[in-house]
């Protein structure tokens, strides 16, 4: 008992470096996000001035202090660009969302029902693409996808298409890419909780009488739903705010709020419109990453 | 009786069959394409290095090798002692003041977009007036990966039993001497993996460094990018190919390292 007590006192002086550095670099950042998305769009982006000019910062940051509007929030809500861009962000996200969780539901599935000497073999399958690039995997679906690429040529030597399909530049392209590439994250959560499941649970349902289907949604399935939300927390929240994907895979016509605040800050150098969008997507996320905040928490620190 | 319930369905090996598959087939296509001789990257021309030899030809694709190598590894290092830290302060720690706000800045990071992250630092290094360059991709790194060391050496602290620690206390260490003699050597492989997943992750980045770098420092990321928008070329089948190989040695070496020390008596690291 006495080391439990004994540890805490340098413990808390070990928070202290990275307390610091969090604060700074986490917290007070969104501080100026918040005051420049507040400041003037005019004012605070002088033309002329190449976008990483320190001067155009320094004004941005100083017009914030003087003259706080709402005006980039009104033009978000004015005009349709923004609007659409959040609503298809939505709905991408959770579009994707349920794919993976149908994908991977039935991958986690057979991997905690795999002999347990197998078991760490597969998990280390299912981890070694999450180490490699995420620009690799999403680069390898364009060798895959484009016009005479892999998946073209199979599919006219099947005869199953006349002519090569579009694929790149669409909707599906870009759902594939984000499956491939969020796939792990689904898996883990759920293969965690499954794994974890009592076999004697499913022994008792049989005893008494349920077929393994009814096994299944009466006691494995319920079970698992902390690995569920895990899983859909951990998919669904970045989705929203992805960028690199829809840029590679999806077409220009209708863009995500990841695009939108990459263009504005990039491509038209409106810092202010860039960091209110920022913003929006924060708000958007909130709860969402307040229920994880809280699930990791607890899988964390519940065992202590 | 276990061995009922761990029979696997016709159902299973079917969506574990597929599912790998699905992982792994368009990492291979990639590997293989790297090594085709022919410049149109879709007809394959015989087996061949060329696109190898541009690579290493080709003087700014090394400079941003280069640059993200070292961001990478003093990022990594910056990270899992902060990450490490952190860790022990908050399964060490009892309940600190503004513990809640702590813990929640480390775990937002996880899955908080990145261009959020990107955009929030980069404001914050103009407001700062600091020159962007490898300095601030190093320091927004550091930010993002040390929050994954953290759940990584946490959940390993987490799990570790403590009568070695009150051992080592009753035995008349101090708290730090106690957590270097008893703690440090059974979370080394946690500490260890955390440091190579921060490599990854570092050496992956696109968003973040985008946001955050100078011009004339780009990052290999941002390279690869700039190429890629510009369609499929056989010299990145060869870059990319590079990198995997590298990746998969690392997680080889990690996995025989913590066989090693799961060899020992301790269970292996997550991650």
């Amino acid at each position: 008992m006495s080391a439990r007590r004994i540890f805490t006192r340098p413990a808390r002086i070990a928070v202290l470096a990275p307390y610091l550095w969090m604060a700074l670099f986490f917290l007070v950042p969104f501080g100026f996000v918040v005051k420049i998305s507040l400041s003037q769009t005019a004012i605070a982006q002088p033309p002329y001035l190449p976008v990483f000019d320190l001067a155009a910062g320094w004004s941005a940051i100083k017009a914030a202090f003087v003259a706080l509007s709402l005006d980039n929030f009104r033009l978000l809500v004015s005009d349709n660009l923004y609007v659409l861009s959040c609503l298809r962000s939505v709905i991408v996200a959770s579009v994707s969302t349920a794919i993976l969780l149908a994908i991977g539901y039935p991958i986690a599935y057979g991997m905690a029902r795999l002999p347990k000497s197998w078991q760490p073999l597969a998990m280390m399958l299912v981890i070694v693409p999450f180490w490699t690039s995420f620009l690799i995997r999403i680069y390898a679906w364009i060798n895959i996808l484009q016009h005479d690429g892999l998946l073209n040529k199979i599919l006219l030597a099947l005869h199953v298409v006349a002519a090569p399909v579009v694929w790149l530049s669409t909707d599906t392209a870009m759902f594939v890419g984000i499956v491939y590439s969020y796939l792990p994250f689904m898996i883990l959560p759920l293969y965690a909780t499954l794994a974890k499941l009592q076999p004697s649970l499913l022994e008792a349902a049989a005893d008494l009488g349920a077929s393994p289907r009814r096994a299944f949604w009466l006691v494995t399935f319920p079970l698992s739903l902390p690995g569920v939300g895990a899983g859909v927390l951990l998919c669904f929240i970045p989705i929203v705010g992805e960028f690199v994907i829809p840029d590679l895979l999806a077409g220009s016509d209708s863009i995500m709020i990841g695009q939108t605040l990459w263009l504005e800050f990039f491509t038209n150098r409106d810092w202010p419109v860039a960091s209110a969008l920022a913003v929006v997507l924060l708000a958007l996320l909130l709860l969402p990453l307040l229920i994880y905040e809280r699930l990791q928490r607890r899988q964390l620190e519940g065992a202590q | 009786m276990a061995a009922r319930a761990s029979r696997l369905t016709r159902f299973n090996i079917a969506a574990l069959a597929l599912g790998f598959a699905f992982l792994y087939l368009p990492i291979v296509i990639l590997v293989i394409y790297s090594f085709n001789a022919s410049k149109l990257v879709t007809v394959w021309g015989g087996w061949s290095l060329r696109w190898y030899g541009d690579f290493f030809n080709d003087q700014a694709m090394l400079a941003a090798a280069w640059m993200s190598l070292r961001v990478a590894l003093v990022s990594a290092t910056a990270a899992t002692l902060l990450g490490t830290l952190a860790a022990v302060a908050l399964s060490r720690g009892g309940h600190f003041r503004g513990r809640t706000l702590f813990s929640g800045m480390l775990y937002a990071p996880l899955v908080m977009p990145e261009v959020i992250t990107g955009l929030s630092l980069l404001l914050l290094f103009v407001a700062l007036d600091a020159e962007r360059g490898f300095w601030t991709v190093t320091i927004a790194h550091t930010t993002l990966t040390m929050c994954f060391v953290a759940v990584v050496v946490q959940s390993r602290l987490g799990s570790l039993d403590r009568s070695l620690e009150e051992a080592a206390m009753d035995l008349g260490c101090d708290p730090v001497r106690a957590f270097f003699a008893a703690t440090v050597p059974l979370i080394w492989p946690a500490v260890a993996a955390g440091w190579m997943l921060a490599c990854a992750l570092s050496l992956d980045d696109l968003v973040i460094a985008s946001f955050t770098t100078g011009p004339g420092s780009a990052t290999l990321p941002i390279r690869i990018y700039s190429e890629v928008r510009l369609g499929v070329k056989p010299e990145i089948n060869a870059i990319c190919t590079l990198i995997i190989g590298v990746v998969t040695l690392v997680i080889v070496a990690a996995s025989l390292a913590s066989k090693l020390s799961s060899a020992r008596g301790e269970s292996a690291a997550p991650l």
